[in-house]
């Protein structure tokens, strides 16, 4: 039994070493897609543009503007000097709000009488417009306060009455949320791809009837079959537990024995879904658009793409049963947050009821789909 | 390649062939009518990136009426979800394990620094920065709710200035009406490139390109009769998710069914231009479908302005972006749902992805005829 | 002699720079109304020559025309190709399939009722106008691939292999319907690796690592034979050992088993091997016999290997049990409502080679997947080496060595780490694998190769490691699925003195194969048709039954297999 065992692991273990393809699938796309999304990935809102509609011209006006134009996050000011051009810019994307102050501003303001400004956003940028809504605010806020403090209005001595701390993250760094979670897409989408692949691969080529014309039992194939994703998923994470924090400077303060632990209950789940897939396709371009399709709803429902915590009621239920749902709070808790063993745990045993599923129903869908 | 002359008889004995190929393949079936749903479904219930009752916690440290007063401003906002009122330590151990997003703490002497100076004594926010997007929203909202509870308690004290904010095209700021019509163009990028790689390659794959080759037909010819198939079912695609999106997900649908139709007609040409390509460099189908999730699947999702602002990337992967052709449409695809035909701006895209489109048919046809000598 | 429809004029083509031409000065020539062969070991050049001839390649010197004209510039209407793997759309129906082509070669809409009813009519696909071509028997592609070849009548007809892993009767009907065309004036290429074929051409081209060896009528090489090939009528039980010994000697270049005889094929002129030098008993009868187009291709190619085999000389001696190795009682296969083999029952003793022969899609293939596992019967049983199929699975499958139609090992794997795999999972450790690859490496010459990805070893090898994988664990039962399916003659007789050597060690055999010639070797041949087993018995007997049946003289064990089928559908319709 051992010596079988080892037999199927080892010639698996090469199956994935040597095949050329395998390789380049293996390496090339997780250090790629590390860096490109690493990068591109972020919700963040910089560099945009504003467009200016200034009919006041007067002093708290260009106040305004230069307070505007000296704001990391501002990109260009553009000067538009009519609702039409205002219209345009916003049509061609050449700025995401057009700020308009009306006649008359400069004197409200002097005159302490409520003073508006006319902020237009394009929506169909809606969430970047929300982003961008949320620092023209802070921008008119501050530059509002230190009009009223040279008006004495207001006895504040410049301190916000809102004290924020960002924990886990107090520069709020998109990339800090990025790469521990592109370690649980990446490495999920490498493990499906290899499992759904490695059974249709030999039923295309004519080596699985010689596997079950040779005394290896169901289960020592299927076991044989887990070995190279399970390496693959565990290769890829020590790879990514290495390069994230020590070239984009993402703490790792958690545990990492008990990382592993859900790692490798996470791949087992992730393993059990590509056999499935695996198991109900004959040939390897059924597995792969099987896998692929498998793949979309894991990695959106997974957190990454948008919170959970945003889903209507039902779906968050439906996310549950998505291991990668609850291995990505893992993986930002272990990096971020010294998540305590008991909340590891608690997101870990899910994983491994999962995987016992996914396990076991593969197992049974390949023992009857066998002949 | 023998010089033939175009015979409609062959163009049309192909695209039969071809359109029952892809009536009986379940693989184009899943790409071209099972995937949309799926990304209509995801992208118009599952992905939103408009937090609203975000859960957090409020440690109420002072009893006072003015405290009592805010906490219940925080209760009462559509933005908040507060799931009570405990102890700074507990509610912190529920924002490590993920259950609240943030804190707002009222301290001790805020009643008292309230009435007696008339001063607004400092409150403090803790937000879950592991989620730094949610974090920031907690933050905007907080400051919103407070600035607003403040301006009701003391008018005397509100500033002066404020924006007043007005959304053009989505004034429910919903996601998905952005999201939706960008899932359209990645559905047509999975037809355009990724399908007809797998088709092609699996021509060259189990034989049959060379008995074709051996027949009368041109290079030219029989390419063209590989597209159109592809080119009419992306269209039909395209149109049951328009559809869907229309009046199933209630996405406002502002311009014409020609603009749609153009823009969607003109960004196949380059898709199925880097599918034959892919195809002809490829030598099988499952390095085909590597080679077109990496270099047309992927890049369509990310680096094409659908979910990510590309002015918010490092230069280097904003150049990298150029080269996107989903890059050119899914702006103007957002404007005939949500603006209606903007044809100024629509025409610039087209014609740059019109050029795209010509530098891969030449690259694939070039490419192509190497592989058969 | 008419003048060539097509012609190769020292052609030479190369496809990597450095290594050895795949046609090195080549000159063929193809006339109208004539079958011309096309024969040489794997890799010799032939599909290379006939791409030349489509116009698919473009040769790297020489000239290649048809019809007066460069292949290449050519038009395509004139050519009728038939790729080795049949060119045809899977998942298309019959008619489908022979639309497409009629459309692409520019048929006539007016012409196609009359040339679709001829087509099917002679491919008798008539009645499988709408079944998608990927569910066709082997026989039935092939004559699909033909007819959408054919489809509009061309000048000239390129098939390629056309006759892999299909059954003696397909060959023959499709060799038929070729002939008659041939005769209505188009040119005919046909490469085969069947050498019953080519002897039946009007014209052969023999190829070699490239080089044309022989050019002209088939009997002209075959002449050069005469007074050289012997049959020793050595009777049942010794034969092989006979085989042996005669092929160890100098003078005997190669030889075969034919039924319980021998034919041997000797260096000289008519110096018959000796009852001494065979050690046969006095007064075995030795006559000359009239050699064969084979005779004549492995005599050009430098003659058969020596009789002996190290394989088996090294392998264990299996003991006597008393009872049969292999036991197949009523078993029974369904698909569905679809019966694949019906009631099947034969057993094989100890060091017997027992042959399932028939048709493509009869059932052999559905009764050998039965009794190595791959397959559970719907009713009925089975034994392997003594365990029960049912019960006793997992020993079942360790007494057995299994080797599948078309390579199947790992091809990215070199050849150690395949050999390293195959030894663990039949349960070799330590030691006991290292002598055991250490034996097969040395056996099958893999010394050089143990590094290379075995997909790329040429066909022999492949076919040698294969072997390996299968006879490392010393197993008690071999099971041959089409074991030599596509290779040349001289690959499959090493193969087949390996077998032989086996057998007299005790081991087991059983084997599929379209190969009439290799029948030849069996015991016992079980012929399986429409999921039933029609005959059964020694190569021998079952030519005795068809001479009987069939009114037939001295047939061959093609015609008795032919004969014997035709005799079932008779049966069939008169009941």
């Amino acid at each position: 039994m051992w010596g079988r065992l080892q037999a199927m692991v080892v010639k698996e273990l090469w199956a994935i070493l040597r095949d050329p393809r395998a390789r380049i699938i293996l390496i090339v796309p997780p250090i790629v897609q590390l860096f490109v999304f690493g990068f591109a990935t972020t919700l963040e809102v910089k560099n945009f543009d504003v467009g200016i509609y200034d009919r006041d011209n007067g002093a708290a006006s260009q106040e305004f503007i230069q307070r505007l134009a000296g704001s990391p996050n501002v990109g260009r000011i553009v000067s538009v000097h009519s609702p039409a051009e205002a219209r345009e810019a916003i049509d061609g994307r050449a700025v995401i709000a057009v700020l308009t102050f009306e006649q008359g501003f400069s004197g409200n303001v002097a005159a302490h009488r409520p003073a508006v400004i006319g902020a237009l956003y394009d929506g169909r940028r809606s969430n970047a417009a929300q982003i961008v809504a949320g620092y023209l605010d802070r921008i008119v806020a501050d530059t509002g306060a230190s009009l009223a403090a040279t008006a004495h209005l207001q006895p504040q001595d410049g301190r916000s009455a809102l004290e924020v701390s960002h924990w886990f993250n107090p520069n709020l760094d998109y990339m800090w949320f990025t790469m521990p979670g592109l370690l649980v897409i990446i490495s999920m989408v490498s493990a499906l791809a290899v499992t759904a692949q490695t059974v249709s691969r030999e039923r295309e080529l004519g080596t699985f009837d010689q596997l079950m014309v040779s005394p290896l039992r169901v289960h020592e194939i299927l076991v044989g079959k887990m070995i190279p994703p399970l390496l693959v998923g565990i290769v890829n994470s020590t790879l990514y537990l290495i390069i994230i924090p020590n070239l984009f400077g993402v703490p790792l303060t958690g545990s990492l024995p008990l990382f592993y632990i859900a790692l490798i209950l996470y791949m087992c789940a992730l393993i059990g879904v590509g056999m499935l897939v695996s198991a109900l396709s004959m040939t390897q371009q059924q597995a792969f658009l099987g896998s692929f399709l498998v793949m979309v709803p894991l990695i959106l429902l997974s957190g990454y793409a948008s919170p959970v915590d945003n889903m209507p009621g039902w779906l968050q239920v439906v996310a549950e049963g998505n291991p990668a749902k609850h291995f990505l709070i893992i993986s930002e808790g272990v990096f971020l947050k010294a998540m305590p063993a008991v909340e590891i745990l608690a997101n870990t045993w899910p994983l491994a009821a999962i995987a016992a599923v996914t396990l076991t129903a593969s197992s049974l869908l390949f023992r009857s789909r066998m002949e | 390649m023998s010089a033939t002359t175009f015979s409609w008889q062959r163009f049309r004995a192909m695209l039969v062939k071809e359109s029952l190929q892809i009536l009986r393949d379940p693989s184009t079936f899943l790409i071209a009518f099972v995937l949309p749903m799926i990304l209509l479904f995801l992208f118009g219930y599952a992905i939103s990136l408009d937090p609203t009752h975000i859960r957090i916690g409020i440690a109420l440290e002072d009893s006072g009426a003015p405290a009592l007063s805010l906490a219940n401003s925080f209760e009462r906002s559509r933005w908040f979800q507060v799931t009570g009122r405990r102890s700074v330590a507990t509610l912190e151990d529920e924002l490590t394990a993920g259950r609240i997003r943030g804190i707002v703490v009222i301290p001790a002497d805020f009643s008292r620094r309230f009435r007696t100076t008339g001063e607004v004594a400092q409150i403090q926010v803790i937000t879950d920065g592991a989620l730094p997007n949610t974090a920031a929203f907690v933050a905007g909202y907080a400051e919103g709710v407070r600035a607003s509870w403040q301006a009701a308690q003391l008018p005397q004290a509100a500033l002066p200035v404020a924006l007043a904010h007005r959304y053009w095209f989505n004034p429910e700021l919903a996601s998905r009406y952005f999201l939706i019509p960008g899932s359209i163009a990645i559905v047509m990028t999975m037809i355009g490139s990724l399908l007809t790689a797998l088709v092609v390659a699996r021509e060259w794959e189990r034989g049959t390109m060379e008995a074709i080759m051996a027949t009368p037909i041109g290079m030219p010819e029989f390419l063209a009769t590989k597209v159109l198939p592809y080119f009419l079912l992306g269209l039909g695609s395209m149109a049951l998710c328009t559809l869907l999106a229309i009046f199933l997900f209630g996405v406002p649908f502002r311009g014409s069914a020609l603009g749609i139709t153009a823009l969607a007609a003109a960004f196949l040409v380059p898709s199925l231009g880097q599918g034959l390509l892919v195809s002809a460099v490829t030598k099988n189908q499952f390095v085909a479908s590597q080679v077109a999730l990496l270099s047309a699947f992927l890049p369509a999702m990310m680096l094409s302005g659908f979910l990510f602002e590309i002015s918010s990337m490092p230069r280097w992967i904003q150049a990298l972006s150029y080269v996107v052709p989903a890059r050119y449409l899914i702006p103007p695809l957002q404007s005939v749902f949500l603006a209606g035909d903007l044809w100024g701006m629509f025409a610039r895209n087209i014609a740059v992805l019109l050029g795209f489109g010509a530098v891969f048919f030449t690259i694939a046809i070039a490419a192509t005829r190497r592989r058969i000598a | 002699m008419d003048a060539p429809l097509a012609c190769a004029r020292a052609v030479t083509k190369r496809f990597a720079a450095a290594g050895p031409p795949a046609l090195d000065a080549v000159d063929i020539e193809i006339a109208p109304g004539r079958m011309t062969g096309l024969v040489g070991p794997d890799g010799a050049g032939k599909t290379t020559l006939i791409r030349l001839l489509t116009g698919l390649l473009v040769p790297d010197r020489g000239t290649v025309e048809v019809g007066g004209v460069p292949a290449t510039a050519q038009d395509r209407s004139v050519i009728g190709y038939m790729p080795q793997r049949f060119g045809l759309y899977e998942d298309l129906s019959v008619i489908e399939n022979l639309s497409l082509y009629a459309d692409l070669r520019g048929l006539p809409p007016a012409e196609r009722p009359e040339n679709f009813r001829r087509l099917l009519g002679f491919t008798d696909l008539e009645r499988f106008r709408t079944r998608l071509a990927g569910r066709l028997s082997g026989g039935m592609k092939q004559k699909l691939g033909l007819a959408c070849a054919l489809v509009r009548t061309p000048k000239l007809l390129l098939l390629d292999e056309p006759g892999v892993g299909v059954d003696p009767i397909s060959r023959r009907e499709l060799w038929k319907m070729v002939r008659d065309l041939a005769g209505e004036g188009i040119g005919v290429l046909w490469s085969t690796a069947y050498l019953d074929e080519a002897e039946r051409c009007d014209t052969v081209f023999l190829l070699n690592g490239g080089r044309l060896l022989h050019a002209g009528p088939p009997a002209e090489l075959t002449q050069r034979m005469d007074g050289r090939v012997f049959r020793v009528y050595a009777g049942g039980t010794g034969r092989r050992e006979v085989l042996e010994r005669a092929l160890n000697l100098s003078e005997v270049s190669d030889g075969t088993i034919q039924g319980a005889s021998l034919r041997l094929v000797t260096r000289t002129q008519g110096a018959a091997p000796t009852v001494d030098a065979l050690q046969v008993p006095a007064g075995t009868r030795i006559a000359p016999t009239a050699p064969r187009f084979e005779d004549a291709f492995v005599d050009i190619l430098g003659g058969g290997p020596p009789g002996t085999s190290t394989l088996a000389q090294r392998y264990r001696t299996i003991p006597q049990s008393g009872e049969p190795a292999i036991i197949a009682s009523g078993l029974t296969r369904r698909f569905g409502d679809f019966t694949a083999a019906s009631n099947i029952s034969f057993s094989v003793g100890r060091g017997q080679i027992f042959g399932l022969l028939g048709p493509n899609g009869a059932g052999k293939s559905t009764t050998f997947k039965m009794l190595c596992g791959l397959l559970t019967p719907t009713s009925g049983n089975g034994q392997v080496a003594g365990f029960d199929l049912r019960s006793g699975r997992a020993e079942c499958r360790q007494s057995l060595g299994y080797m599948a139609q078309k390579f199947s090992l790992y091809g990215d794997l070199s050849v150690r780490q395949n050999l390293n795999f195959y030894a663990g999972i039949y349960g070799l450790a330590g030691g006991v694998q290292r002598e055991a690859i250490g034996r097969v490496v040395d056996i099958f010459h893999l010394q050089s190769y143990l590094d290379t990805n075995s997909g790329t070893m040429p066909l022999g090898f492949k076919q040698r490691l294969a072997l390996a994988c299968a006879v490392m664990h010393q197993p008690p039962v071999l099971f041959l699925d089409e074991p030599t399916s596509g290779v040349d003659p001289i690959v499959r007789r090493e193969f087949w003195t390996h077998i032989n050597g086996l057998v007299e060690r005790g081991v087991t055999v059983l084997v599929t194969t379209h190969f009439m010639d290799e029948a030849e070797y069996c015991d016992r041949i079980g012929l399986i048709y429409r999921a039933e087993q029609i005959a059964a018995g020694t190569p021998d007997e079952l030519k005795q039954a068809a001479a009987a049946q069939a009114g037939l003289k001295d047939p061959t064990l093609e015609d008795a297999f032919i004969a014997l089928i035709e005799e079932s559908d008779r049966k069939r319709e008169a009941a």
